[in-house]
């Protein structure tokens, strides 16, 4: 292990990984308990489009792909405000459209063929240290935005009619979120590639859920959790020669059955109490 | 004369182009305690959410303490019909009264020690304070009634809404929570929509019956001639309170 820290690549791998962790446990948490996974999925897939639209036109990747995945959201966002029953085929259409535009623009690319696994799976190894920079930057901005707003989120979340009787402006933070998951999209997409977004998004706040009495608790709980998934599955790829970002959602997907097998054992010893954890804090 | 706190003046409100309620005027005056009535799909819980200002009315206006009820948010507390929403969601029991707490574009938002000691003051008053560290999904729907309450008290509100307040409550506990809301009446406006006609107790001082248009009954105004006309068509209830009062299904005028 201490061997591979030597190595520039590695190192960066890694405190790409924790950034990714972090960032994905508190955005996460807010779309698994917003129920709006769906959504986030159609935000990653129409990223899709910004990545072949900037290689296309030769603009740097994170601001295609920033500003393609903030105008897919901001059009989700309208969507599903004002076409709530149709929202989910619409965001469908998105998801779609966004992903075969990418892969148009790819073809229609002059010269070399960018290899598409590298944006599927990711490539953690190969993150440059300018990447790290604006990584680090977008968890500030996201962090921040979060603790700011942190109540409202809570309020928004749990029970929106009541958020909208307290004068909270829920448009405007359920637009701030869409963009936000934007953002933390572009910035997973380079590590551990498209396919994962989801799972990175999903699977830490879904165990987190279960064990904790607060959405804090939840976003802390699942930061940790990402980290450690990241960290083994980066160690296990070194070690065996393997795809990093692939290994790291094998990892999450064994820690993810291990939680459920964990929770069904509970509740069989104690029937009575299947919804609480009673770790109330 | 006593202020009135709520002014619905000729409210219209369709839905999907089919009219939900017509032509609805309806005045409150302070420290009224209002029960709004009338068959499933008539329009109360449209009528109380067009109070409240979460719905806008297609034609007419309403007011809140003169104002749009937006506007007038911090001095409304509001208990929503279903306390059953989200309950596997990680947040405590005090953290959902906190919620009756805030206000909009606070920002860097930490519960002041005064939030605190007011929710502390009415979840004792409710009997919920033993639970505030329990995880919401763990509470019976009699607690979490109690604690839908105490989130719409916790910002000492001057009118209070409550729908189907009834709904999550067992038949003994009722009428103690007549007689938490009687006492409450001393200080709080009160504007509940149910269906359970039982609501209509001697304590409720007007009724209101919404079926697509709405008839408004003040207490002290029944008559020999109201009760003539109720007694001509199908007679949905005669509440026990005194005076006794007999209310009819209306027919279209």
């Amino acid at each position: 292990m201490w061997e591979a820290l030597q190595l520039e690549f590695m190192r960066n791998a890694l405190a790409a990984g924790i950034l990714v962790s972090v960032v994905c446990g508190v955005i996460g948490t807010l779309v698994v308990v917003n129920r709006i996974v769906f959504l986030a999925g159609g935000i990653a897939h129409a990223a899709y489009g910004g990545i072949g639209l900037a290689l296309f036109m030769g603009w740097p990747y994170v601001a295609g792909t920033t500003g393609f995945s903030l105008l897919a959201a901001g059009v989700m966002a309208a969507v599903t405000l004002k076409a709530k029953h149709r929202a989910d085929a619409m965001v469908g259409v998105i998801w779609a459209v966004g992903m075969a535009a990418g892969i148009i623009l790819l073809d229609l690319t002059p010269g070399y063929h960018v290899d598409l696994m590298s944006y599927l799976f990711g490539s953690i190894l190969a993150v440059p240290l300018a990447d790290l920079w604006q990584m680090g930057a977008i968890g500030a901005i996201v962090i921040f935005v979060v603790a700011w707003y942190y109540n409202d989120f809570l309020a928004m979340s749990y029970d929106d009619e009541f958020a909208r009787l307290r004068n909270i402006p829920v448009t405007f933070l359920y637009c701030l979120l869409l963009g936000m998951i934007a953002l933390t999209v572009v910035m997973i997409i380079r590590v551990v590639g498209l396919i994962l977004v989801i799972a990175l998004l999903t699977i830490p706040p879904f165990i987190a859920e279960k064990f904790t009495g607060s959405l804090r608790g939840m976003m802390l709980l699942s930061s940790a959790l990402s980290c450690a998934f990241t960290l083994t599955g980066l160690w296990l790829s070194y070690l065996w020669n393997l795809t990093a970002g692939a290994t790291i959602i094998l990892v999450a997907a064994a820690g993810f059955c291990a939680a459920v097998l964990w929770g069904r054992l509970r509740s069989m010893r104690s029937p009575d109490q299947i919804t609480g954890t009673g770790n109330s804090q | 004369m006593i202020e009135t706190i709520i002014d619905v003046s000729g409210v219209w409100f369709s839905f999907n182009g089919q009219p939900i309620l017509k032509d609805v005027d309806l005045k409150v005056p302070r420290g009224d305690f209002l029960v709004v009535i009338g068959p499933n799909g008539g329009g109360k819980t449209t009528l109380l959410k067009l109070m409240l200002g979460l719905l806008e009315p297609t034609r007419g206006t309403v007011r809140v303490f003169g104002q749009p009820p937006q506007k007038a948010a911090h001095r409304i507390g509001y208990v929503p019909q279903n306390v059953h929403i989200n309950k596997t969601f990680p947040v405590s029991v005090l953290d959902v009264v906190l919620m009756g707490r805030l206000r909009s574009g606070r920002g860097w938002s930490s519960h002041s020690l005064q939030d605190r000691s007011a929710a502390q003051a009415v979840m004792e008053q409710l009997g919920v304070w033993a639970h505030r560290n329990r995880r919401i999904g763990e509470l019976s729907g009699g607690e979490l009634h109690r604690v839908f309450i105490a989130r719409a008290l916790v910002s000492a509100p001057e009118v209070l809404f409550l729908d189907e307040a009834m709904a999550s409550i067992d038949a003994q506990s009722r009428s103690e929570f007549y007689e938490a809301l009687t006492e409450l009446n001393r200080t709080v406006t009160i504007v509940a929509v149910s269906h359970d006609m039982m609501i209509l107790s001697s304590h409720v001082k007007s009724v209101a019956c919404v079926n697509r248009d709405l008839h408004y009954h003040d207490s002290g105004e029944i008559t020999q001639e109201m009760l003539d006309a109720a007694y001509r068509c199908p007679v949905d209830l005669v509440a026990h309170g005194v005076p006794h009062r007999v209310l009819c299904r209306h027919e279209d005028r």
